[in-house]
Order: C-alpha cells, then sequence, then structure tokens
C-alpha cells in the first residue's frame, strides 16, 4: 500500500491550471489559490493574519490615498506588465502629493480560462515590485467572472501614505512666473504599447518606462517643501496633464518644443504612426511645478536621482483667461498643446 | 533624426520666410490652396501661416478622405453594421463621423455592433481569416494614397479564397476634385475664391507621380508645386509657387523630389488599375456629384464589393443646414464662418467631418488655432 503522506494536500497547478469559477466561490479552492499564490508572493505580517482587513498604527499627519485599476492590455509588455504597473500606478498617485506611501492593497477579477502561470508571473512581478518600493501589500480581494467578462485580469490597487508637515502639493497651487519641470524623456509607454498592438517591431524595442517615483519624490520635497503641483503624467499625456493642472490652477502654460526631452526611437516611432509623444501615456515619469527660485535647486536633486538623471526645465507658467497650454515650436511659431479628444490614432494615410 | 530634423529647422524656416517676404509683390495678393489635409495639418501645427506676409493667404482644400465622404454613405456603413453576422473593419477617424441622426458608427458599437477599429487594410483580412463564420466588411477610404493598400487586399483575399471579406470602397480621386474645385461658379465666374496656385498633395503624388497635375497648370494655367509634409517642405513650395506666379508662369514643379517622381508607383497604379474602375460619379460632401471622381470595384472582384454582396442602395442626405462643412471644404468660408464652430460642433460632439478627422481645417483650426481668438497674436510678432 503506497504510503501518502499526513496532511498533505495537492498543490495548485500553477504551470498548467487555468483559472475556474471555483476560484472566486469563497471556498477552498479559493483559499488555497490565495494562500498558494497571493499570500506566498506577498508574504508580510499583515496579510499572513489572513483577516479579512489589515490592521496598523496610523503615523500622526496629514494622510493620501489614492486608487488606481488596470485594464492594460496586452497584460506583458517591454519593460513590464499588468501586475508591476498596477503597483506602481498607485504609488505614484500617493507619492504625488508629497506623500511616503506606507500601505498597499490589491484586487483582482480574473477571467475564467485564465493560465494559472500568467497569473503567477503577474504576482510575482507585483512582488518584487512592492519589495523593491518598501511598500507591502497588506490585504486584497479575489474573484472570478465567466470567460468573456473580463480580459483575462483586472488590477485595481488602492494605497495610503503620510504627507510629511510643511509640505502642501496640490493641482491648483501653480502661479504665473513658476517653472514647469519635467522628471525625464516623456512618451515611453505609450508608444511601447502601441508598437505592440500594430504589430509593429523596430530595430531598437522601445519599453515602458513604468517605475515608482516615492524615492525621488523624496528626495525633491527634501530639497524643496514648498512644491506647487506634482503629476504623472499617465493616460493623455504630458499635454493633457498640463491641461488639467491649467484649468484647475486657473492658469495658463508656455513650454519650449526644443526643450521637450524625448528619446529619438520614440519620436521616430511617433513620426512613423503619426502619433504625437506630448500625448502618449507615461508610467515612470513626473511633472513639477515650482516657483522660479526653486527651480535649480529642485532640478539639482532631481538630476541627482536615477529617476531624474535627465529632468529637464521645459516652460513657465503664464496668466491667460483662457488657461491655454500654448508652445513655442522649434520652428519659431506657436502653437495650441489641446486637450486629446478620445485616443490618439496613427494616421491614415 | 534624417529626413526630419532638417526639414523642420527654425533658422532655415526665417530664412525661407524672409525670401518669400522679399520677393511677394506687396501690390498683389497670393491665394494658395493646398490640397491636402496633411498639409493643413502641417501649416497649423506648425503655424507656417504666422511666418507668411499677408497678401500670401492659405485656402484650405478638400483632401480629407473623411471629410468629404457624404453622410449617405456613412449612412450605408452603419446599415451594414446592422445587418447579422457582420463585422465593419474602419479606421479610426470614421468612427466619429455623425451619421444621419447623428448616430456614428462609434455610437453604433456601444450599441452593440460589432465594429473594430483598424490600422491597414492587411488587419481586417486578418480578421476575416480569423472569424470564419462572419461577414468582414473593410470600410475603405482616401485619395490615392490608401487605394493601393486596398486592392492588394483583395488580391490577396482572392488568393487565399476568403469568401467571407468584401470592401466597402469609397476611394476618391485627386485630380478630379481639383477640377471641380476650378471649375466651381466661385473660381471660374464670380471671382468669389480667387485661386492663383495649388500646393499639391505629398503622399497622394508618390502614387500617381506628378504627370497628372500637368493639365491643371496648361488648362487653368495655375501653377502646381509638390510638397513635402515637413513644414520647411511646405514653406519652399509656397516660395516656388510665389516665384512662378511673379514670372508668369503656370508649371508644375516638383519640390518633394526626394519621394516624388513624374511616373509614380507604376506597380501600385497597375495593382489598382487591375481591381478598380471609375465611378460616373460619386457624392462629395460639399461639392455635390463630381463625375468620374470615385472609384468602385471591378465586375471581376464582384465577390469582394460590399456594395453588390449586401445590395446596399444609396441615398443623399443633406447635410445640417447651419454646418458650413461644404463650403469650407471648398475653401469659401473658414471654420470661424460657421456658426456651429466650437459651440455645437466640437471634436468630443462632432455635427459635420470636417470636426472629426485631425486633418479637418475645422478640427485643425480647434486644436491649434483657437488662440488666435484669445491673444491678438500676429505674423508681426512671430519676427
Amino acid at each position: 500500500m503506497t504510503k501518502v503522506r499526513t496532511g498533505y494536500i495537492h498543490p495548485i497547478d500553477l504551470k498548467h491550471g487555468k483559472v475556474d469559477m471555483t476560484h472566486g466561490s469563497g471556498g477552498r479552492a479559493m483559499a488555497q489559490l490565495v494562500e498558494e499564490l497571493f499570500l506566498a508572493a506577498f508574504d508580510n505580517e499583515y496579510l499572513n493574519q489572513q483577516n479579512d482587513q489589515a490592521s496598523f498604527h496610523v503615523p500622526g499627519g496629514r494622510m493620501v490615498m489614492a486608487t488606481d485599476s488596470h485594464v492594460v492590455s496586452p497584460l506583458f509588455f517591454p519593460g513590464g506588465d499588468i501586475g508591476c504597473l498596477s503597483v506602481h500606478g498607485t504609488l505614484n498617485d500617493v507619492a504625488m502629493a508629497g506623500a511616503v506611501p506606507l500601505y498597499l492593497s490589491a484586487g483582482f477579477i480574473l477571467e475564467e480560462g485564465f493560465p494559472l502561470a500568467d497569473l503567477a508571473r503577474i504576482v510575482a512581478s507585483m512582488a518584487h515590485a512592492a519589495g523593491e518600493a518598501g511598500v507591502p501589500i497588506v490585504t486584497g480581494d479575489t474573484k472570478v467572472v465567466e470567460r468573456g467578462k473580463g480580459d483575462g485580469v483586472f488590477i485595481n490597487t488602492t494605497g495610503i501614505g503620510v504627507v510629511p508637515a510643511g509640505v502642501n502639493i496640490s493641482g491648483e497651487r501653480a502661479r504665473p512666473g513658476d517653472a514647469i519641470i519635467v522628471s525625464g524623456p516623456i512618451g515611453d509607454h505609450g508608444v511601447a504599447i502601441m508598437s505592440l498592438r500594430e504589430n509593429l517591431s523596430f530595430g531598437t524595442a522601445i519599453q515602458s518606462d513604468t517605475a515608482a517615483l516615492h524615492g525621488l519624490v523624496a528626495e525633491m520635497v527634501s530639497a524643496v517643501t514648498d512644491i506647487h503641483v506634482l503629476r504623472d503624467p499617465t493616460r493623455g499625456g504630458l499635454a493633457t496633464t498640463l491641461n488639467e493642472i491649467a484649468r484647475q490652477s486657473g492658469v495658463g502654460m508656455m513650454l519650449r518644443e526644443t526643450a521637450l526631452p524625448i528619446r529619438a526611437e520614440v519620436r521616430a516611432a511617433c513620426e512613423f504612426l503619426g502619433l504625437d509623444p506630448l500625448y502618449s501615456a507615461n508610467e515612470g515619469k513626473l511633472v513639477a511645478i515650482c516657483s522660479r527660485e526653486d527651480a535649480n535647486a529642485l532640478l539639482a536633486a532631481m538630476r541627482a536621482h536615477p529617476l531624474g538623471k535627465d529632468a529637464a526645465l521645459i516652460g513657465e507658467v503664464i496668466a491667460d483667461s483662457h488657461h491655454f497650454v500654448q508652445m513655442e515650436t522649434a520652428f519659431g511659431g506657436r502653437r495650441i498643446v489641446d486637450w486629446l479628444t478620445g485616443e490618439q490614432l496613427p494616421r491614415i494615410c | 533624426m534624417k529626413y526630419i530634423d532638417e526639414f523642420r529647422d527654425g533658422t532655415l524656416a526665417k530664412k525661407l520666410a524672409a525670401d518669400i517676404r522679399r520677393e511677394v509683390q506687396p501690390s498683389r495678393s497670393y491665394s494658395l490652396m493646398e490640397f491636402c489635409g496633411g498639409h493643413t495639418h502641417a501649416i497649423f501645427r506648425y503655424g507656417i501661416q504666422d511666418l507668411l506676409p499677408e497678401n500670401v493667404r492659405m485656402i484650405h482644400g478638400p483632401g480629407c478622405p473623411v471629410c468629404v465622404l457624404p453622410i449617405g454613405r456613412v449612412d450605408n456603413a452603419i446599415a451594414l453594421t446592422r445587418m447579422p453576422g457582420v463585422i465593419l473593419c474602419s479606421y479610426g477617424d470614421m468612427l466619429r463621423v455623425p451619421g444621419s441622426e447623428r448616430v456614428s458608427l462609434l455610437k453604433a458599437k456601444a450599441g452593440g455592433a460589432d465594429v473594430r477599429m483598424i490600422y491597414s487594410s492587411a488587419d481586417a483580412l486578418r480578421i476575416a481569416q480569423k472569424n470564419p463564420d462572419k461577414q468582414v466588411v473593410f470600410f475603405a477610404i482616401g485619395f490615392e494614397t490608401t487605394t493601393p493598400p486596398t486592392a492588394v487586399a483583395i488580391l490577396q483575399a482572392q488568393k487565399l479564397g476568403l469568401a467571407n471579406f468584401s470592401v466597402f470602397s469609397n476611394h476618391v480621386l485627386t485630380p478630379s476634385a481639383i477640377a471641380n474645385i476650378l471649375e466651381s461658379p466661385e473660381v471660374r465666374k464670380l471671382g468669389l475664391l480667387p485661386l492663383d496656385g495649388f500646393i499639391g498633395p505629398a503622399h497622394v503624388s508618390t502614387v500617381i507621380g506628378s504627370r497628372p497635375y500637368e493639365y491643371f497648370a496648361y488648362e487653368y494655367q495655375r501653377p502646381v508645386v509638390i510638397a513635402g509634409f515637413e513644414p520647411l517642405d511646405v514653406m519652399q513650395a509656397v516660395l516656388m509657387l510665389v516665384r512662378q506666379l511673379n514670372e508668369g508662369r503656370a508649371e508644375v514643379e516638383n519640390e518633394f523630389a526626394r519621394a516624388v517622381t513624374r511616373e509614380g508607383n507604376l506597380k501600385a497604379l497597375d495593382m489598382v488599375a487591375e481591381v478598380f474602375e471609375l465611378r460616373r460619379s460619386f457624392e462629395w460632401r460639399g461639392l455635390g456629384l463630381v463625375p468620374y471622381s470615385g472609384l468602385k470595384i471591378k465586375g471581376k472582384y464582384a465577390e469582394f464589393d460590399a456594395e453588390r454582396r449586401f445590395e446596399l442602395a444609396y441615398r443623399t442626405v443633406p447635410d445640417n443646414k447651419a454646418c458650413e462643412c461644404g463650403a469650407i471644404i471648398r475653401g469659401v468660408r473658414k471654420p470661424l464662418d460657421c456658426k456651429l464652430f466650437g459651440t455645437v460642433c466640437t471634436p468630443e460632439n462632432p455635427v459635420g467631418s470636417c470636426m472629426v478627422s485631425s486633418e479637418g481645417a475645422c478640427a485643425a483650426y480647434y486644436t491649434y488655432g483657437r488662440y488666435k481668438e484669445a491673444t491678438s497674436f500676429t505674423a508681426k510678432d512671430a519676427k
């Protein structure tokens, strides 16, 4: 008679298995998925308590909370995947208030039939991103929807953080005369995704720039306490973000096209597709607006950090009752950098 | 970046602007039509009009394939999506053009129709291969630039024996449109639209060559300069047109020599001739019925013609009374002249097609030029 090890439970088949409806039903199958996949990867004292909620003491001060849902397709792209993107995205939203991120949550909506190997890859990527950032994922949720009702996997992350004293960063604080600074080359992520969708492969693969920016922000806040505005230009690109800020603050902006940092490969891909890098998403960049007097100190602090080494001063805030974002073109003329209408579309002819 | 940066050089631009300013005769005006939507877009994006003297006026022509498609054809496309088992494949810009009752393909998609956005005719073929149980229709639009890829798709479909693939052809021809404008009462008799010369389309000309324009230069005594899409291309072309007009010449010159030859792309032209033939007439938004201006699929390839396969009947639908798209496409009005511009009609909520396509005059004006009303920025300030 074969000897069966006492207490042995057949582990989940992370290599060949697929998500099925039992994984979302709250029963043993789901518990096993949570334990063997999520808990094993995220592994921290809060999560390991296996309560429906995480409990911790809150440091005094002003708290910040941010949430992001991720539906990116394709799930895996050069430079990242939906997993690390979902961690970086929420960490960055918290950091844009100047706050130090403390804890993250992660909710998953899985489509029936989604390969567990892909889920494991995504979860490992999230664990790595959270570990690198020093911010644990302390609570989560799992649901399963029927085949056809999801796009493989949707992820929601929520994060909380605390704002250091004296820091007051908000979208309505841009003032005429302020400097507009960007932390590095723009357009990478959007073009990386678009080039995959178009089945275009370039000689140089364009990588997404997805990254957690809270370390960079901490250096920035340390050098200049009175930063007026911070925002990460994700969907809609730098142009959309600047238009949002202009409207919130009731100001206009004047950019200099020659000052915009853009990688040569991104520029070339955009020319080819008929896209504008100004409207292409970024997942590891930020825009900072501060007083003219603070600009040099802020730039120096940014350039000293690996994620800000190509930081550039790209323009200034001006008074404008129309709240237009304008740009002096390399050509010598002037144009409006308007809001995007819907999605950027490649040229037809 | 090769072929790009050199043609956007600001110093050269200033020099060209100075040359143009020096050579224009102060007593006369120069009304130049840029036919192609891509040129309209470039003029606005780089603020070229601001660098030109006041007596050089750019008139925006009808070279935007999305803009010139009449409502009736959009209605046909929407009707196709309502047929059972049909997947309609369309370029992105076309999705937002409103048909009758302001339904667009995008709204039809939200209502459950299977409409797919594609980037090229090859994508449509792929979708047909992946969905053998569906009828896949490619909503083909465009001037001579996009016609060869449609021809290729049909030839490929035939080679693959794809029984579920067809094309709804709305391809139109550039020379016919130019002739129509030159023959219009505003230009010909009434002198309402002074039209001294043309900037010829860039990519269209890589396909058809420079030869077809020689007829216009000779017959109508208007100079034509074919220009590339970069801003320096456009400015160089303006200078060349100014010189021709000053010297009383009416010739075809090719500024875009790095991509355009006199004969054009013979292989592409052969493929188009193999698959397509001329329609007797085709309705254009703003121009009405234009003879021999559109292409339909030859009988030889009838099985790939969506109009035949689905027995589509065409019905003319007049534009919204207040919409000035027609006049704007002809160059007779400017976007600001339209009562609906920027109020009822915006890129988010377009009434007419000029506001939908990024190459439409209204969209270009709205996106790049609004500030002109906001500030008092004029050509003088650009110095």
